[in-house]
């Protein structure tokens, strides 16, 4: 049995999500195939046999220097015909969620979406999927040979196990496609995505102005460079905060390793978009907040006081 | 232009899920129904798109059972020209079944624009556009967040980790849409009276079992209870304590 997970790459630069791919695919026992689509070597995917890829295939084409949907789908598609592999796996990042559906229908299937769990039972697949915004999760057995899986990223936290991957490139004869990426406006250096942080600190209308989300990106510089500032639909619908970071069910489901809500009162459709956090922290100044439910833990009193003690401790760990 | 407008019929956001007796589904009992929020962006672009153009048509498909009704006439309140309902008693756990239907139905006609939500908070499965997309032979631009078209040529920009992909495409197009898009009209009372006349039709379709089998609809997992650390700055210096020692996540 092998399975094919799919590797993503920006710049030339092998993305860390690859690692959680790999590290899921290896659970499913069997046989690891990474593959990769790029320009040329890309950099990092020789650390796939680390997570325990045995095998990295880098397929190249001219076309493949930024994203191309369409010639990607193509190629991968192809490559998952020729192999007989069980499953498909890709991550369900902005690329992957673009991708996956592709290469399903190329192969017939659809795609078990954005899961969080996948064990065998048999000869079936199992996956888990976080439905209605993590409202409640779905069990759903996929059928399809190969079956094509998206993982929700920060989920499957890669485990080093170390196999000498043996490294492949093999150069595709695609078309580029009539959908092509021309440009990508990057956001200010550091800036990490809500759905791929470490550390998630999210603001609402506590905060009371768009200019105070300061207070919040303090504190997330003060976590060197893992933190992310998220925002509830409330200050995104005033437009105090761009959508991307909208974190609950008409936003972002995050899962991050520790979610700090601040001046949020956790309406049920924010909460659904955080409570697969690992560990969450509430500040707020009504005892009686939603919030404080989901919450691991939880400070009462003013944000503008307890927000700039906390960075001033969190600086001191991180030095 | 014209232009086909996919969209869900979904339980509204600020639904409590409650499990049906078959452990499978939601117990609908008391849910509100709503147009799929992502879908009011492709609606709204539709719209926009069409008036700016001067001419052209706006067609809402929705698969889903005798109740979408309800949801087309929303659409049809909004300014879209006519609607149609493929009707089945459930919609395919399986959305490449769901996929099949929609593109047998827009199959055979010369639309520039097919949108789509880019997905329903129901299922977030995020696949029906693109897959559409591969079943019409269309190019797909998915989640996009700002749209230029000049004649058949379109520039798109979506969301990515860290950044904003800027995307030339071709029309005819599938477009999949995401929140910053636009934003959607309020339905005036005028609309909602002129939906009422406007051509709704009603088509019996049998969908796919497909290849991913529903096995059970589960609460998610109790999140143990927490405890409130303390009141004001003071309380700071124990939370920390409690993150690095008891959680262990600093």
């Amino acid at each position: 049995m092998t399975t094919l997970a799919v590797l993503e790459q920006r710049d030339g630069v092998l993305r860390k999500i690859s690692y959680e791919v790999v590290t899921a695919a290896q659970r499913l026992g069997g046989t690891v195939e990474a593959v990769v689509c790029g320009v040329g070597p890309v950099q990092g995917a020789d650390q796939a046999g680390k997570y325990g890829a045995d095998k990295i295939v880098t397929l190249t084409n001219p076309a493949f220097a930024r994203y191309a949907p369409e010639a990607c789908a193509q190629a991968l598609a192809e490559r998952a015909k020729q192999g007989g592999y069980q499953t498909v796996l890709f991550a369900a990042s902005a690329t992957g969620k673009d991708l996956a559906p592709r290469v399903a229908a190329k192969l017939g299937v659809a795609v078990a979406a954005d899961i969080t769990d996948v064990t065998t039972d048999g000869g079936d697949l199992l996956v888990t999927r976080p439905v209605y915004a993590g409202k409640a999760l779905l069990k759903v057995k996929v059928a399809s040979r190969p079956a094509v899986v998206s993982l929700r990223p920060n989920v499957f936290t890669p485990v080093e196990r170390r196999k000498a991957g043996a490294a492949e490139t093999v150069a595709v004869n695609v078309p580029a496609g009539r959908v092509t990426v021309r440009e990508i406006k990057t956001a200010p250096a550091g800036t990490l995505d809500v759905a791929e942080a470490q550390v998630v600190i999210s603001g609402g209308r506590g905060l009371k102005e768009p200019a105070n989300f300061k207070v919040l990106e303090e504190l997330a510089r003060a976590f060197g460079g893992q933190a992310a500032v998220g925002a509830s639909r409330a200050v995104v619908d005033m437009g105090w905060r761009p959508h991307a970071d909208q974190v609950g069910q008409t936003g972002k489901t995050v899962s991050p390793s520790l979610y700090i809500a601040v001046g949020i009162s956790g309406m049920i459709q924010h909460l659904a978009g955080m409570r697969t956090s690992k560990v969450i922290v509430a500040i707020n100044k009504d005892k009686d907040a939603p919030i404080f439910k989901v919450a691991d833990y939880g400070v009462v009193g003013d944000l503008f006081e307890i927000v700039p003690k906390l960075t001033e401790e969190i600086r001191k760990l991180h030095g | 232009m014209k232009i086909a407008v996919c969209i869900k019929r979904v339980p509204d956001s600020e639904t409590r899920v409650k499990i049906a007796a078959d452990g499978k589904t939601i117990d609908e009992a008391g849910v509100k129904f709503v147009m799929n929020p992502y879908d009011e962006f492709a609606l709204e672009e539709a719209l926009r798109r069409k008036e700016k153009a001067g001419s052209g048509e706006v067609v809402v498909v929705c698969l889903g059972p005798a109740a979408a009704q309800e949801t087309i006439r929303t659409a049809l309140s909004w300014g879209a020209d006519r609607g149609v309902l493929l009707q089945a008693d459930s919609i395919p756990a399986d959305p490449f079944q769901t996929a099949t239907v929609i593109a047998a139905e827009l199959k055979g006609t010369a639309w520039d624009l097919v949108l789509f939500g880019r997905m329903a908070i129901d299922d977030y499965s995020h696949q029906v556009g693109p897959l559409v997309a591969e079943l019409l032979g269309l190019p797909c631009v998915t989640a996009v967040s700002h749209l230029d078209i000049e004649g058949t040529k379109g520039v798109a920009e979506r969301e990515i980790e860290g950044g904003i992909e800027v995307v030339n495409f071709s029309l005819p197009a599938v477009l999949t849409t995401d929140k910053s898009l636009n934003e959607p009209r309020l339905p005036a009372l005028k609309g909602i009276m002129a939906a009422k006349k406007k051509p709704l039709e009603v088509k019996p379709v049998q969908a796919g079992t497909g290849t991913l089998e529903i096995v059970a609809l589960m609460p998610p997992p109790e999140r143990k209870e927490g405890k409130i650390v303390g009141e004001g700055a003071g309380a700071v210096g124990e939370l920390v304590r409690l993150l690095r020692e008891e959680a262990k996540v600093l």
